[in-house]
């Protein structure tokens, strides 16, 4: 899923500064499982914030809302009053979420409270690590099922880089090397030698290089 | 014969090489070039030049590589990964050799994390192997990476970097046979202090023949102090420094450990002259070039062969 962080009180405030009333709208999904912007979260930053209001002499007026999915206007219509009602809206969803906002209401200030940071899971509670950089080019059945571009610091292709010690990664110790899983899950495979051949120079334009992506199927247009 | 530079020349007539590195200056000065290629100047068969070494920003490789053309030394220019897409490796090749730089150290690269400019995006459109492969094809087919062809193709001696040391340990000979097939013609290893286990690696590359299909030079450095030894056991990814080489450096007085880190790098030279499958070394005197005559002529190295 999309994983994302809360931005810094500090930023919050000074993004919303201009701003009399505003609604702090959170997404039902990603972001909730991820604990950044669900509900809860909702809650709990403006709480925050309207002690901060009060304590700095504003009358700020917070409303809160959460929607199942920021990123689909249906779901997004379902609050159109509050969103009318606000002087901006302070988006604790995804990038999808806040620009889909943007785009349903186009005259509304929509302001990002979270940042959105990777596509990942949850390894433990509260650890969220990143698994995939959508590529646009799944390359993991050559790889025993590890992603060398999300995963390794350099996105090598041919095997590990000079840095792997103790099967961690120079740039984060914390972090696991993968070309050490690779070869690890490949040897347990019986497939090691399948880092015997080169791998070819990646397509980029699949990934972002090739300029923002779209998907049109045919198949499904009404 | 594939380039006929002088360090083709050196290891294809069978002597056992010395190269030696150049770290170009964090500023425009001319001046540092040429006080550092004085020091070098007929003591080494070819003087590699980093590319932003440690991700620093630094004159450039294949600048200062044209520099010592003039000043008559022999340059290896260094290429990473990290700082240009296909584009402009291919691009800068081209111009290199067509000022007549005939080596080439094919590198990943440092990731920019470890550098002075931390938030810089990286670039790594290739990989080494990849890189190598592409020089290769370059060279031997006269096409670019797209498949386009050439008119003048650039001629380089092709060089790929191996770290003994890191791991997956028993994958490191097998990422070596890749470079090979990929295209590398030499190999230059990383800092080898332990010199027990890169024994243990080169009877590996042995047993798979690499040492016939590729020069492998191994990769020594004089240590200037307790303290950078101390540094490099415990601070450097990918090093391996065993602590009877910091106990040689404490063992004699605060005033002779300058002398005794050449005395040591001499010492692990002649040991690993003796490992089959050596071709030569490569010697990283950083910041201290000034140190490599004398390494050189206590490891009975000098004069080099005129070839």
């Amino acid at each position: 899923m999309i994983k994302a962080q809360q931005k810094p009180i500090a930023e919050i405030k000074a993004l919303i500064a201009p701003y009399h009333r505003i609604l702090i709208l959170g997404c039902g999904t990603c972001v909730t499982i991820s604990f950044a912007g669900g509900e809860k979260e909702v809650g709990l930053l403006a709480s925050s914030l309207r002690i901060a209001s009060a304590m700095e002499g504003q009358d700020k007026i917070f409303a809160e809302a959460t929607v199942q999915r920021q990123c689909e206007w249906e779901f997004i219509d379902a609050v159109a009053e509050q969103i009318q009602q606000a002087d901006a809206v302070l988006s604790l969803a995804c990038g999808i979420g806040v620009q889909a906002l943007a785009e349903r209401y186009p005259d509304k200030v929509v302001l990002p409270g979270v940042n959105t940071t990777f596509l990942g899971m949850a390894v433990e509670h509260g650890v969220l690590v990143e698994r995939c950089r959508a590529c646009g080019d799944c390359i993991l059945g050559l790889t025993g099922g590890v992603c060398p571009i999300a995963r390794c610091a350099k996105n090598l292709l041919n095997g590990p880089c000079g840095g792997s010690q103790n099967g961690k990664c120079e740039v984060n110790p914390e972090l696991d090397c993968a070309w050490q899983l690779i070869y690890d899950r490949l040897a347990r495979l019986g497939q090691l030698d399948r880092l015997a051949a080169l791998m070819p120079y990646k397509d980029w334009s699949k990934d972002y290089d090739g300029g923002p992506r779209k998907i049109v199927r045919e198949d499904l247009r009404l | 014969m594939k380039v006929g530079s002088n360090l083709e020349k050196v290891l294809t007539s069978g002597y056992f090489a010395a190269t030696g590195e150049l770290g170009p200056p964090k500023s425009a000065d001319p001046g540092v070039i040429r006080h550092k290629a004085s020091l070098l100047k007929g003591y080494v068969d070819a003087v590699n030049i980093t590319d932003n070494q440690t991700a620093i920003v630094r004159m450039s490789s294949i600048s200062v590589g044209i520099m010592l053309l003039q000043l008559g030394l022999e340059p290896t220019i260094q290429m990473t990964c990290r700082d240009r897409n296909r584009l402009a490796i291919q691009s800068d090749l081209l111009g290199a050799a067509a000022h007549g730089v005939k080596n080439l150290l094919c590198l990943t690269g440092d990731h920019q994390r470890f550098g002075n400019h931390p938030t810089a995006r990286g670039v790594y459109d290739l990989d080494s192997i990849q890189l190598i492969h592409m020089v290769k094809t370059m060279r031997d087919e006269k096409k670019f990476a797209c498949g386009e062809e050439m008119d003048v193709e650039p001629r380089f001696f092709i060089g790929a970097a191996e770290n003994p040391f890191a791991d997956p340990f028993d994958y490191r000979p097998y990422r070596l046979a890749k470079k090979i097939a990929a295209g590398a013609d030499f190999i230059q290893t990383q800092l080898i202090y332990n010199v027990p286990k890169f024994k243990e690696f080169m009877k590996r590359v042995c047993d798979l023949g690499l040492h016939e299909k590729c020069y492998i030079l191994a990769g020594v450095g004089p240590i200037k102090s307790v303290g950078m030894a101390r540094y490099m056991q415990t601070s450097v990814p990918g090093m391996d420094v065993p602590e009877e080489i910091v106990a040689r450096l404490k063992g004699v007085p605060k005033d002779q450990v300058r002398k005794e880190g050449i005395k040591q790098c001499a010492d692990i030279i002649s040991e690993i002259r003796e490992i089959p499958g050596v071709a030569g070394v490569h010697v990283m005197a950083i910041e201290w070039e000034e140190a490599v005559p004398e390494i050189l002529e206590l490891a009975g190295l000098l004069p080099r062969p005129k070839v």
